[in-house]
């Protein structure tokens, strides 16, 4: 029983290194750097309304829409990052629209919407978006950069 | 009895520690807090394969502190070695937890690595390095595992066979929030192994009376009464042996077994007639339990005693009944089993996705190879083995998924080749003009700027003479040359007119030079405002040159490289993946086959039992009839 587990330990270890060239390969085919763009979405820290939905546009196109299930919502609270679009953009200044919709304690429905502009250089542009209750101290979608 | 208790291990109840280090400092790399995303729900796979990519790329860096991972590579590494534990992958954990452990890490990390380090350890049923493990622990330790970290070591002294310093270490840890109900039972059976008995029997009641909400604390309260039960039974102490067994909750996973051991205690204590409430509730309950079918037997058996023979062998008819078609079950799992329906089952994807599947599966219809399965997760190798399956299986699937993905890709390259290439030779021949008249230019402009350099030291007047101005000089020059050349003798008049005009336009130059010069190199900074921007494009241009080769040059090998490396692993895990499947199947049909015996040997001792128990109630029966016919109404035992 040992051996096979011994085994199993292998291929998943080989499993993962074609997932990790294979990441390297997809990422230089699909999204060169100089086109790149990727939006990550964050919930402001200590938040504790419920997100149910994310829409994000680019240049007026919607490019990503996201509906939250609970598992996601809480990995959102705990500090991890959801990259929810990636795609590809020319260089120069782009305007990204984000909405979001959700629910607080109380129970009343929040949504929001905010209007941003970035620039997009050669380099890849990775655009954060972090969310927070309209209501709270903080603003209720902020734009970041990494 | 003793011997055979187990410690609570209670392993996978500590949260990540990742989230919260990034919870507490700023977040600089997205990618980062991607992995943290996906291991938070569980998904390690592709956590570590999000990982993976950002600490090869970290260490490919030339300067890796100038890179987004550079202030989290600490976390990230031990995140790795978490993430690799928690995907079952202890070798590689353990060489990443090992690596932290000799890196410039903070105290608090470098503990925990310890902590995690000696429970893939204790896992691999490797004590001693456990413990060795646990001996690195130095300083401060982070404080949502310092108790852990001493629970470890307890089970670990249990392992080893140091009971004594396993007790050390629990009657510390009584009162602990996070361990309430495993300190206390474990630090029974800590004084047990140690031959404490009068001091573990008193240890467990305590356990099996602590306050408990969460199933966790609910479920080893059960385990401490139900084992106290079983000590007392042994002593033939039945009342309190009773009474512990009695603190086990009716619905529970130990319920079973507390209700089958309650009627022996009453059967011990000859109180026949309380034995019959627990076993009457048990034969209500899933006929594949063991204790159930046990109770199936035991319960007429109480009857019997009560000499109420009718309602007993009643029962005994009732149990041979359900005893067969509990062996057509088997027989049908066994068959179910062997035509490969069971690992059909396993891999069924609705059920996977509730966290309790495993006991769905049992109420699913037409599944009949895994109605005894609960009894088949009791055991550690086999969940192992299914956990192993089940992640084969969702590695094939990905794996299955990128093979197809190749082919997409080999299309788009294709279309991007079919676009670019006729396009690209004759932009390069265009760009090709551009840029040697765009050297020239700015090979003038650096001569330029070098002149102007130098006049700042040594001044030039004549270099920065107008168009006009370089005209007259000519003018001027050509007309002294005709002179000359006329071999005429000079006329002092036209002499000093050229020498004049001469004169003005030197006089020009000289008095108007500072200002010209500065001119010039504002001129020059406008130029060079022209020259960047002449520049970025070219580099733009460049870059989208190069970008569109990149878009469909340089895939081939790979991209063959991949292809092979993914059918050569989907070989070798269908190989493995049969293999697991052939011993999951293995192990289900041995233990089908042992709970067939269990059940035939059930079946005989009822069917005597039956034919004894209906001779005793024809009898009773008979010796009654005088007794009815006299008169006294009285109905005999058939009314129990």
């Amino acid at each position: 029983m040992k051996g096979l587990d011994e085994q199993v330990q292998e291929i998943k270890s080989d499993v993962l290194s074609i997932a990790t060239e294979l990441n390297t390969l997809e990422e230089r085919l699909l999204f060169p750097s100089n086109t790149q763009v990727a939006v990550f979405i964050s919930v402001a820290e200590g938040e504790e309304f419920r997100l149910d939905a994310v829409q994000i546009k680019i240049d007026g196109a919607p490019v990503a829409h996201h509906i939250y299930s609970f598992k996601e919502l809480e990995a959102l609270q705990q500090g991890g990052v959801q990259r929810v679009y990636s795609g590809n953009i020319r260089t120069g200044e782009h305007e990204l629209d984000v909405s979001m919709y959700g629910k607080l304690a109380s129970g009343k429905d929040v949504s929001e919407t905010a209007s941003f502009r970035f620039t997009k250089n050669i380099e890849p542009k990775l655009v954060g978006v972090t969310l927070a209750h309209p209501n709270s101290s903080s603003a209720g979608i902020q734009l970041g950069e990494w | 009895m003793p011997g055979a208790a187990t410690v609570r291990t209670r392993l996978g109840v500590i949260a990540l520690l990742v989230a919260g280090n990034v919870l507490g400092a700023e977040l600089t790399d997205p990618y980062f807090g991607e992995a943290v995303y996906y291991a938070q729900q569980g998904y390690y796979f592709e956590a570590l394969e999000r990982l993976d990519v950002e600490l090869a790329q970290h260490r490919g860096l030339d300067e890796p502190e100038r890179d987004a991972l550079y202030s989290h590579i600490g976390q990230a590494q031990f995140s790795v070695g978490d993430f690799e534990l928690r995907y079952r992958m202890h070798h590689r954990a353990g060489r990443a937890i090992r690596a932290v452990l000799e890196g410039d890490v903070d105290e608090e990390v470098r503990n925990d690595a310890a902590f995690r380090l000696a429970r893939i350890h204790f896992q691999k049923d490797q004590p001693e390095d456990a413990l060795h493990a646990l001996n690195r622990i130095n300083g401060r330790v982070p404080e949502n595992i310092s108790d852990d970290v001493e629970f470890l070591r307890a089970n670990v002294y249990m392992s080893l066979g140091r009971p004594s310093d396993a007790v050390d270490v629990l009657q510390r840890l009584q009162g602990s929030k996070s361990l309430q109900g495993f300190s206390e039972y474990n630090l029974g059976i800590a004084l047990l192994q140690d031959g404490r008995q009068r001091e573990a029997l008193e240890q467990l009641d305590r356990a099996g009376q602590v306050k408990a909400e969460d199933q966790g604390t609910l479920a080893i309260r059960d385990k401490a009464n139900l084992m106290l039960g079983a000590l007392l039974f042994e002593t033939a102490d039945f009342s309190d042996s009773q009474r512990s067994l009695d603190r086990v909750r009716l619905e529970g996973p130990f319920s079973n077994k507390a209700l089958l051991r309650a009627g022996w205690a009453d059967v011990s204590a000859e109180n026949y007639q309380r034995a019959i409430v627990p076993w009457t509730i048990l034969v209500e309950r899933e006929a594949t339990d063991i204790a159930v079918q046990e109770a199936m037997l035991a319960l007429p058996y109480a009857y019997s005693k009560l000499n109420i023979y009718g309602r007993a062998a009643l029962l005994y008819g009732q149990a041979v009944e359900a005893f067969s078609e509990e062996l057509d079950k088997v027989d049908a799992s066994i068959s179910s089993i062997r035509e490969g329906r069971f690992l059909e089952a396993l891999v069924r994807e609705e059920i996977r996705q509730d966290k309790d599947w495993v006991i769905r599966l049992r109420s699913l219809p037409q599944t009949p190879e895994t109605y005894y399965l609960m009894a088949l997760m009791a055991s550690h190798d086999f969940q192992t083995a299914l956990q192993n399956y089940l992640d084969l299986e969702d590695l094939r699937k990905k794996l299955v998924s990128w093979q197809s993905g190749f082919d997409a890709f080999e299309d788009l390259i294709r279309l991007r080749r079919q676009y670019y290439e006729p396009l690209l030779p004759e932009i390069d021949s265009h760009f090709r003009r551009l840029d040697a008249q765009m050297r020239l230019r700015l090979e003038q402009r650096q001569n330029l700027e070098k002149r102007l350099q130098g006049m700042l030291t040594a001044p030039r007047p004549d270099f920065l003479a107008t168009a006009d101005e370089r005209i007259l000089g000519t003018r001027i020059e050509g007309l002294e040359a005709r002179l000359q050349a006329s071999g005429q003798a000079m006329d002092t008049g036209v002499q000093l007119r050229l020498a004049r005009l001469r004169g003005v336009l030197v006089w020009n130059l000289e008095t108007d030079y500072h200002a010209r010069l500065t001119e010039t190199f504002k001129h020059l900074g406008e130029l060079n405002v022209v020259v960047d921007i002449l520049q970025t494009q070219y580099d733009a241009f460049v870059r989208s040159r190069q970008a569109a080769m990149h878009s469909y040059v340089g895939y081939e090998i790979p991209i063959q490289r991949l292809r092979a490396r993914v059918t050569e692993g989907l070989e070798r895990l269908n190989l493995l993946m049969a293999s697991q499947g052939h011993m999951l199947e293995t192990v289900a049909i041995n233990e089908l086959k042992s709970r067939q015996q269990q059940l035939e040997t059930y079946q005989n001792e009822a069917r005597y039992a039956f034919a004894d128990s209906y001779d005793r109630a024809s009898k009773a029966q008979a010796q009654a009839k005088p007794e009815v016919q006299a008169g006294d109404g009285a109905a005999g035992e058939e009314q129990g």
